[in-house]
């Protein structure tokens, strides 16, 4: 199995802004959702996950709140905002066209 | 970004900057419940506890480095971490307080006196003159490129400048201006008299520079004329001090020269006229046309002016001095007499103001420049030590993952801690220099324009920056070079490690040597001359000699016979004032001045070619002047009585006027005529030579008596056996007891006189001078600092050798060479380095050779020997070493 390319890791910000789309999460489960959905494509290690996601933050476009989960413990959750609700439809639509655009060219046959 | 953005951001950078603790220990918190979740995970799919824990610490790999990375995206992080090594940078700082009260001392003599001379050459030499739109304005001059004496800048005369103002009206205006004279203000309403140095200008001189009057107004072509009522205008320093800023001074009455003025209006005090031919220092101007004699006004031959003018839109000063010159050149074909001059030069007026400043000002900035760059090595040299010392600590930490950039930060941050605080201490520094400068400078031209401003600030700022990123980078490079491994075993086995090191610090101390060794040479040049000048011989004894001067109005002693009474009743009172043991008059003592010259023919010689002549500088004197100034009369004799008035047809000669102009033959008897108008003197005796300026050489002088040849004014020589300087008010007193409202000025001893004219010289160098030593001890302690350093780090090795029997003395001399190459190498450029820059100062030097033979000599000798005075204290503690304690020491 070759490396994931960097254009792929570079978009790691797309991809946990397109799950907590879908839910909000804490950071354990956020990896394992993660690793569901991208199988071993993506060789995440789980602690780099943590400087992304507050960076994420940090930019206003996702939101953090310690919340109860089961027996009795405390997870931190983080959400989507209306700011990053923009940047991931902004974002997901550039990532369509470049990647028609990649697949296209790839398709080309040699003559 | 959008404002939605920075309404939805600020609120978290905020909370970023309070709630640093809480969010670290969020951040902690939410890593923990990571682990707690994946051990969980771990365990229900089967894992026994230790392998959950196990695996789930690996998942999440190195937990510190990502606590870092975290925290990085947090905003403020640049700020915490600055804050962070700031702190780490004070505490390590004040492990060794020596050290660092050291490099901010000499880091603070660096800054400070670079921001001095900065500030001064900036307000003396750049800034524009406080006229409008200055860049304009300029100076046109005479000059006379004959050969072998070519003269340029020599002041104009009136006749020329007329034409010249008629003939360029399409390039310039002209105003003419001559600020070299004075008036004798009369006492009145309880005033005192005084002489006030004064000048005369045309009407449209204060318009031409733009300069509006504070009171009043300035003057007007009706006030510039011959038969004008007359008129005045005062300098606003003049104005509060002599008359207590009175509101109502116009159109009162001055009087100058025993002649009623009206004050027609007061300058403002930023208005100061400072050229080449001075002119600070005036405090009265009147319409030249109506001061000025008419004969003045019309000669081509008597150069008592000089030209301003104010360039027109588009044309430049070449332009307008090429068609003076030629206009001169045609002046000269219609008058040949010998004193027109045969051709004109210009200069901006900054140029003309700051001219003599320029070489002397530049010389002490690069000395002081090299001074900073010494500090900064010093600094650096420190630093690259402790780096040295610190060697293992950093291999550890590097090899612990410490990145690079921080290590080399934290370098950074050590040497901006010192340069900041250097340079505030600097500042300090500055501000005092710069306040003495002004107090003690008075003379100098512009000194009135010296600030401290807010480009001195930035300058100050830039330096500190300069010197850090300079004292920084050289110990961070030194500290961040080589692999771990080698910085680790190096300090484990210190056996003939740092090398490297080393080697950075000696090329550092030879560039310190070098630059230390120009300094030298320099101020010793500059000494040199000074000594000099200081030693040159005025031509009389110059110890208890007074001189005061005085000058008799026109309007009130008339005749001739009335001036020749006071001045005889004048001489003879003083003459008896107890203490005096001689007394004479004089119209210019030795050192006072030019005083005037003329040109003579000798009545016995064949005739000279028209428009020649022999040039002479004429002084007046009373028949017991030589002997009361103690000039010896080599032959003949003095005055007598009886010479006076209409037959005061004698003179005496200098000794060089009699080698000059009667090579191998008797002067006296012989007659001498002036050129022009053809009056006719009998020499009667032979003096010695004496200087009219302390730097300069003695011209050809005859003396004519005082009494006649149409003297109004004088210098009172007064010679006591002590304290001649006590004489001075009985003196003032005997004069106002002839006349109380005659002012006397310039009173001063022959001593003073003569500092007054050295005081350029004195100050460039012995300024320069400390500079070198502070240069000379930065670099002494370098050179010690150095094979101090090298010893400790070579101790196991010396111990080894000396344990094998290696000689003492041979480890003295292998040590003591070791420490002196860099000083070799130090000399070795900066002594050529010394020969090019003390071309460049040439002009300050008086009777000295640039590149004296002394001066090198003694400046090799004095760097030698100081450098193995500083390295012999540690190559003689090594040598003395106790071999067993050396190989315990690690």
């Amino acid at each position: 199995m070759s490396k994931p390319s960097d254009l792929v890791q570079g978009t790691l910000d797309l991809l946990v802004l397109k799950i907590l789309a879908l839910e909000p999460l804490h950071g354990w489960a956020l990896s394992q959702r993660l690793k569901q959905v991208s199988g071993d494509v993506l060789q995440v290690s789980d602690g780099s996950l943590y400087p992304a996601l507050h960076k994420l933050e940090q930019q206003g476009w996702i939101h953090a709140e310690w919340k109860a989960t089961e027996n009795n413990r405390r997870a931190k959750f983080y959400f989507l905002t209306r700011l990053g609700r923009r940047y991931l439809d902004k974002e997901a639509a550039n990532w369509e066209r470049i990647s028609a655009a990649i697949s296209g060219v790839l398709r080309l046959t040699e003559v | 970004m959008r404002l939605e953005h920075w309404v939805y951001t600020i609120p978290l950078r905020l909370r970023a900057l309070f709630h640093r603790q809480r969010q670290d220990s969020e951040l902690d918190e939410e890593i923990r419940d990571h682990l707690d979740r994946q051990i969980d995970f771990n365990l229900a799919s089967g894992m026994s506890p230790e392998e959950a824990r196990l695996v789930a610490l690996r998942k999440l790999g190195n937990a510190a480095l990502l606590r870092d990375q975290t925290r990085a995206t947090w905003s403020w992080n640049g700020l915490e971490q600055f804050i962070h090594d700031l702190r780490i940078g004070v505490r390590t700082l004040s492990r060794t307080p020596g050290f660092m009260l050291i490099a901010i001392l000499v880091m603070a003599l660096g800054i400070g006196a670079n921001v001095a001379l900065f500030t001064v050459v900036r307000s003396v030499l750049l800034k524009p003159l406080p006229y409008s739109d200055p860049e304009r304005l300029a100076l046109i001059y005479e000059a006379d490129n004959s050969q072998p004496h070519p003269a340029p800048w020599l002041p104009v005369d009136a006749g020329s400048f007329w034409e010249w103002q008629r003939s360029t009206r399409s390039l310039a205006q002209m105003a003419l201006v001559s600020p070299f004279q004075g008036y004798n203000v009369s006492g009145e309403g309880g005033k005192l008299p005084e002489v006030v140095e004064a000048a005369w200008c045309t009407d449209n001189f204060f318009s031409l520079l733009g300069v509006r009057p504070m009171l009043g107004r300035t003057f007007t072509p009706d006030d510039d004329k011959p038969n004008a009522p007359a008129t005045a205008m005062i300098t606003s320093s003049f104005w509060k001090r002599r008359y207590a800023s009175d509101p109502a001074i116009l159109s009162k009455t001055i009087w100058l020269d025993a002649k009623p003025y009206t004050i027609i209006g007061v300058l403002p005090s930023t208005f100061v006229y400072s050229g080449a031919f001075g002119g600070g220092s005036d405090q009265i101007w009147t319409p030249v046309r109506h001061e000025a004699p008419a004969s003045l006004l019309h000669t081509y031959g008597d150069h008592e002016f000089l030209a301003v003018a104010r360039l027109a839109p588009g044309v430049s000063l070449a332009t307008l001095a090429a068609r003076v010159d030629a206009l001169q050149k045609q002046i000269k074909l219609a008058h040949p007499e010998p004193a027109v001059h045969p051709g004109a030069i210009g200069r901006t007026m900054l140029d003309d103001a700051v001219h003599n400043y320029k070489t002397p000002l530049y010389a002490l900035l690069g000395a002081t420049g090299c001074v900073l760059l010494i500090a900064c090595m010093n600094v650096a040299g420190l630093l690259v030590a402790r780096a040295a010392s610190r060697g293992k600590e950093f291999a550890i930490r590097a090899s612990l993952g410490g990145g690079r950039m921080r290590l080399i930060r934290e370098r950074l941050i050590e040497s901006l801690l010192l340069s900041a605080s250097g340079g505030a201490l600097g500042l300090l520094l500055a501000w005092a220099a710069l306040a003495w400068l002004v107090h003690a400078r008075h003379d100098m031209n512009r000194v009135e324009a010296i600030h401290f401003d807010g480009l001195a600030a930035a300058f100050t700022l830039a330096v500190i920056f300069l010197c850090t990123l300079f004292s920084g980078l050289i110990s961070a490079h030194s500290a961040g070079r080589g692999n771990i491994l080698v910085g680790l075993q190096e300090s484990s086995r210190a056996h003939s490690g740092g090398r490297s090191r080393a080697l950075l610090r000696r090329l550092l101390l030879s560039a310190e040597v070098g630059l230390t060794v120009v300094l030298l040479v320099g101020a010793g040049v500059l000494l040199k001359s000074f000594e000099q000048l200081r030693s040159s011989d005025l031509g009389v004894p110059v110890d208890n000699v007074l001189t005061l001067h005085l000058g008799l109005p026109d309007a009130r002693y008339k005749q001739d016979e009335q001036k020749i009474a006071f001045f005889e009743q004048l001489i003879a009172r003083v003459r008896a004032l107890p203490g005096v043991s001689a007394a004479g008059l004089v119209s210019a003592a030795p050192g006072e001045g030019w005083n005037g010259d003329d040109l003579m023919s000798i009545v016995e010689h064949p005739p000279l070619p028209k428009g020649q002549g022999l040039d002479f500088m004429l002084r007046g004197a009373d028949p017991g002047y030589f002997s009361a100034v103690g000039l010896p009369i080599l032959r003949g004799r003095t005055f007598n009585e009886d010479e006076r008035g209409k037959r005061a047809n004698v003179v005496l000669i200098s000794r060089g006027a009699a080698q000059q102009y009667f090579p191998g033959e008797d002067p006296i008897g012989k007659h001498l005529k002036t050129i022009d108008e053809g009056g006719v003197w009998t020499v009667i005796g032979v003096v010695g030579d004496v200087r009219w300026n302390v730097a300069k050489p003695p011209n050809p002088t005859l003396y004519w008596p005082i009494y006649g040849n149409g003297y109004s004014y004088g210098t009172i020589v007064v010679r006591a056996s002590h304290d001649v300087e006590s004489l001075a008010v009985p003196v003032q007193k005997v004069v106002a007891q002839l006349d109380p409202d005659l002012p006397v000025s310039n009173v001063m001893t022959l001593r003073e006189a003569i500092s007054k004219s050295t005081i350029d010289s004195e100050f460039d160098s012995i300024l320069v001078l400390a500079f070198a030593i502070i240069a000379l001890v930065l670099a002494a302690a370098g050179l010690y600092g150095v094979l101090t350093y090298l010893v400790a780090q070579r101790l196991v090795e010396f111990g080894i050798r000396l344990a094998l029997g290696a000689q003492r003395s041979a480890l003295l001399s292998h040590l003591l060479w070791d420490g002196l190459k860099p000083a070799m190498a130090g000399l070795l450029i900066g002594l050529p380095a010394s020969a090019a820059v003390v071309r460049l100062i040439r002009s300050m030097l008086y009777e000295t050779e640039p590149l004296d033979p002394v001066v090198f000599g003694a400046v090799a000798g004095l760097l030698l020997f100081v450098a193995i005075a500083a390295c012999l204290v540690p190559a003689w503690h090594a040598s003395r070493l106790d071999p067993m304690r050396a190989l315990r020491t690690e």
